[in-house]
């Protein structure tokens, strides 16, 4: 296989190292959150290319079909989905009473409340 | 938003289809692509849109958050209940085959109901999670 | 029959309290069903230690569908003490939660605390009881959420930040889990871990199998809270309820710590982990400098439950030396530590928990003269807090002594040092406090002002408990040194 060829791990890289970077860079408790749903998103192509068997066929039973891709990843995924979906709300969630009780979704200006109790 | 006729009337008209196809989803899960989880959140989008429509007022008068709550464990008791009446039945948890003499039948009987559950848990979560975010503010 | 089902149950009975608990959303009902949930998983969890302990491995296939298809559980020695140490302190802390949980959360809101509660209970013990790595990551996530969900319900504003921090860590440490497992599943066609086992050694020697192992170490370190991952857990654990502080110091991160020993002994092998990769040196070296390091910051601290969380960083590094030893008798005080810390982490954190309750503080200030107003609980302060420096007599002592045999046996004496000097940095920390509580002049108002029954009763469990082990050893280290010798025997 050549460089290119491999061109879903070089987005499930890609995708990784933006979320990972903008959770860590970005001050902004929202933005964190966006950075965490693309980090998690770039595992769900990695594990959804790992289920891709060359020639592959849907994985539902039928007449002269012999190869079929891997079901079982993406089963996996849909569960790894659902716990990014309630990471995220959970999240969310939190970001709002933060919203309600600091009046401001910035880190430094959160840390400079705190530090003035 | 309630005064614009457009989105009412297109909403109206959209959020039977949206549950029907829900419906399918979820009990078709047994012989093509589907399933409790698909369903539930396409299930909760018919009535995200109503509420996005009508107001959230109107979406809490339809499905009240104690409804809601109790949805969500009635689903979860099915999913564990199925696995406790096979236990029951001298098998293994979630053992499908001791629901009916005939095994085959056993299975189809289980996934339906496990997933039946599954999809009114995740509905119930999602319309929840709506009704948390968008409902905040209400009085 | 029932006794073939107990590890179904064992994970099965919290989850289904969990929902009854959502509906029936009256505190004190919500209150019963946790406790009733937690006594079950207790006896189950000590049921299936007794048969671990006659006959062996008890498999378990989820739906009849045999291991490497379905989702097996398997129980050995070390998950049935694992089981048996979470079941074990969510009954404790969930009898002095009753009374602390009425005075820290809304009315309206106490209903979803059990719920949350017994939701991270079933995760706790689905993560020590399941034999397959996707299914691991689940129960890690269910147990997490939960565990962010409790946390955030502490009164001050601040464990909303504290809770924030640990949701952003804990799903990062999570998704590298996740890749991990994904690599090694793309390696070897299997999630299940005995599976795993039988077919990692053909291929360890791939940058996939490295890439893998590196991806659960680090994910796992964030949730072990091993320095230098560890800085969402001295705020989480401050701010949180007290209740929830004592039940997750006692357990969350050790049924962490029990995951990476399942990967690096069970799943990769020894030769793998600790021999070809560098975890050792990594264990070693960060281990030390968290006993080291933790515990000095520990000393400055004014809020007692940060001091004592800074100390649970540091007992982290003693688990994670115990470990780098790669010997059974480095894996025996490791795991008899893990036991041990959680009965003194309980005793200390539910003794806090009775002074906020009573003074509504947990800072060092506000502890003048609280040896004569609240004797008991402050007995319950200093014996947990003898055991946690490692006083002879204590259950500290056991551990920290097996610790320091091992590294000896293995002729790394700076490891001794760091043991000896972290024991001393604990002297320190746990002096402040009592100096305070009895020696400090006391204010005004010294009126004995003791905790309820319900509260006291569970604080001197635990204590009592530090003592008996401190004394009576054959029980916890003769299934401490069994289990290890598991791990180190074949494979899960």
């Amino acid at each position: 296989m050549t460089i290119a060829g491999l061109y879903n791990y070089w987005i499930v890289i890609l995708l990784m190292m933006t979320g990972f970077y903008v959770v860590i860079s970005s001050g902004n408790l929202v933005k964190k959150i966006i950075g965490l749903n693309l980090f998690q998103a770039s595992v769900f192509i990695l594990y959804i290319s790992i289920g891709k068997i060359a020639n592959g066929h849907v994985p539902i039973l039928q007449d002269g079909v012999s190869h079929y891709s891997n079901p079982l990843p993406h089963v996996l995924i849909l569960t790894a989905i659902v716990v990014g979906v309630s990471t995220t709300a959970l999240g969310l969630a939190l970001v709002v009473r933060i919203r309600e009780s600091y009046g401001s979704v910035e880190e430094e200006e959160i840390h400079r409340q705190d530090e003035s109790l | 938003m309630i005064d614009n006729p457009v989105l009412r009337i297109i909403a109206k008209i959209i959020i039977p289809m949206i549950l029907l196809f829900a419906l399918y989803v979820q009990f078709h899960g047994d012989f093509g692509p589907g399933g409790g989880f698909q369903a539930g959140v396409i299930f909760a989008a018919g009535f995200i849109l109503y509420g996005l429509v009508f107001g959230t007022e109107s979406l809490r008068s339809a499905v009240p958050p104690a409804v809601l709550r109790l949805l969500i464990a009635v689903g979860l008791a099915l999913f564990a209940g199925v696995g406790v009446i096979t236990m029951l039945a001298g098998s293994d948890y979630l053992a499908y085959n001791a629901l009916s003499e005939d095994p085959i039948a056993g299975q189809h009987l289980g996934i339906l109901v496990v997933e039946f559950g599954v999809g009114v848990t995740v509905s119930a979560v999602m319309i929840t999670i709506f009704l948390a975010f968008a409902g905040r503010n209400d009085p | 029959m029932i006794n073939g089902q107990l590890p179904a149950l064992q994970v099965v009975v919290p989850l289904i309290a969990a929902a009854l608990c959502l509906v029936l959303s009256r505190p004190g009902a919500a209150w019963l069903i946790t406790f009733a949930a937690s006594v079950v998983s207790m006896l189950v969890s000590l049921l299936m230690l007794e048969e671990v302990l006659q006959s062996g491995v008890i498999d378990y296939a989820f739906g009849g569908w045999a291991a490497p298809f379905g989702i097996a559980y398997r129980v050995d020695i070390v998950n049935a003490y694992v089981l048996m140490i979470v079941s074990t302190i969510s009954t404790v802390v969930s009898v002095f939660a009753r009374v602390s949980v009425a005075s820290e959360i809304e009315t309206h809101n106490q209903g979803f605390f059990y719920t949350a509660w017994l939701l991270c209970l079933t995760g706790l013990l689905g993560i020590a009881i399941t034999g397959d790595a996707f299914n691991l990551f689940v129960f890690l996530e269910i147990s997490s959420l939960s565990s962010y969900v409790l946390i955030a319900m502490g009164s001050d504003r601040r464990a909303l930040t504290a809770a924030y921090q640990y949701l952003i860590m804990g799903t990062i440490g999570a998704t590298f889990i996740l890749i991990g497992v994904g690599l090694l599943y793309a390696l070897t066609g299997t999630l299940n871990m005995l599976d795993l086992a039988a077919r990692l050694p053909e291929v360890a020697d791939s940058r996939t199998a490295r890439t893998g192992f590196a991806f659960l170490t680090v994910g796992l370190g964030l949730k072990i809270a091993l320095f230098p991952l560890h800085l969402w857990l001295p705020n989480a654990y401050a701010y949180a309820p007290s209740a929830v502080s004592a039940f997750l110091a006692a357990t969350a991160t050790k049924v962490a710590v029990y995951v990476l020993l399942r990967f690096v002994f069970s799943v990769f092998g020894v030769e793998f982990a600790l021999g070809a990769m560098p975890l050792a040196l990594g264990l070693a070296v960060l281990g030390s400098i968290a006993v080291l390091s933790a515990s000095t910051v520990a000393i400055f601290q004014q809020n007692l439950k940060r001091m004592l969380a800074y100390s649970s960083v540091a007992q982290v590094g003693y688990l994670a030396l115990g470990v780098s030893l790669a010997t059974p008798a480095g894996l025996t005080a490791t795991l008899l530590h893990l036991f041990n810390h959680a009965l003194m982490k309980g005793a200390l954190f539910v003794a806090l928990g009775c002074i906020a309750w009573r003074i509504g503080s947990s800072r060092l200030e506000d502890f003048a003269g609280l040896g004569y107003r609240m004797p008991w609980t402050m007995g319950v302060f200093v014996v947990g807090g003898l055991s946690l420096i490692g006083i002879p007599l204590t259950a500290g002592f056991i551990s920290k002594w097996y610790l320091v045999l091992a590294a000896l046996d293995k002729g790394w004496w700076p490891v001794t040092v760091v043991i000896i000097a972290g024991s001393l940095l604990a002297v320190i920390y746990i002096w402040r406090v009592v100096e305070s509580a009895y020696l400090a002049d006391p204010p005004a108002q010294t009126a004995k002002a003791e905790a309820p029954a319900s509260m006291l009763i569970p604080a001197w469990l635990l204590a009592i408990a530090n003592l008996y082990f401190g004394s009576h050893t054959d029980l916890s280290v003769g299934i401490a040194a069994r289990a290890a010798a598991g791990l180190f025997g074949a494979a899960p």
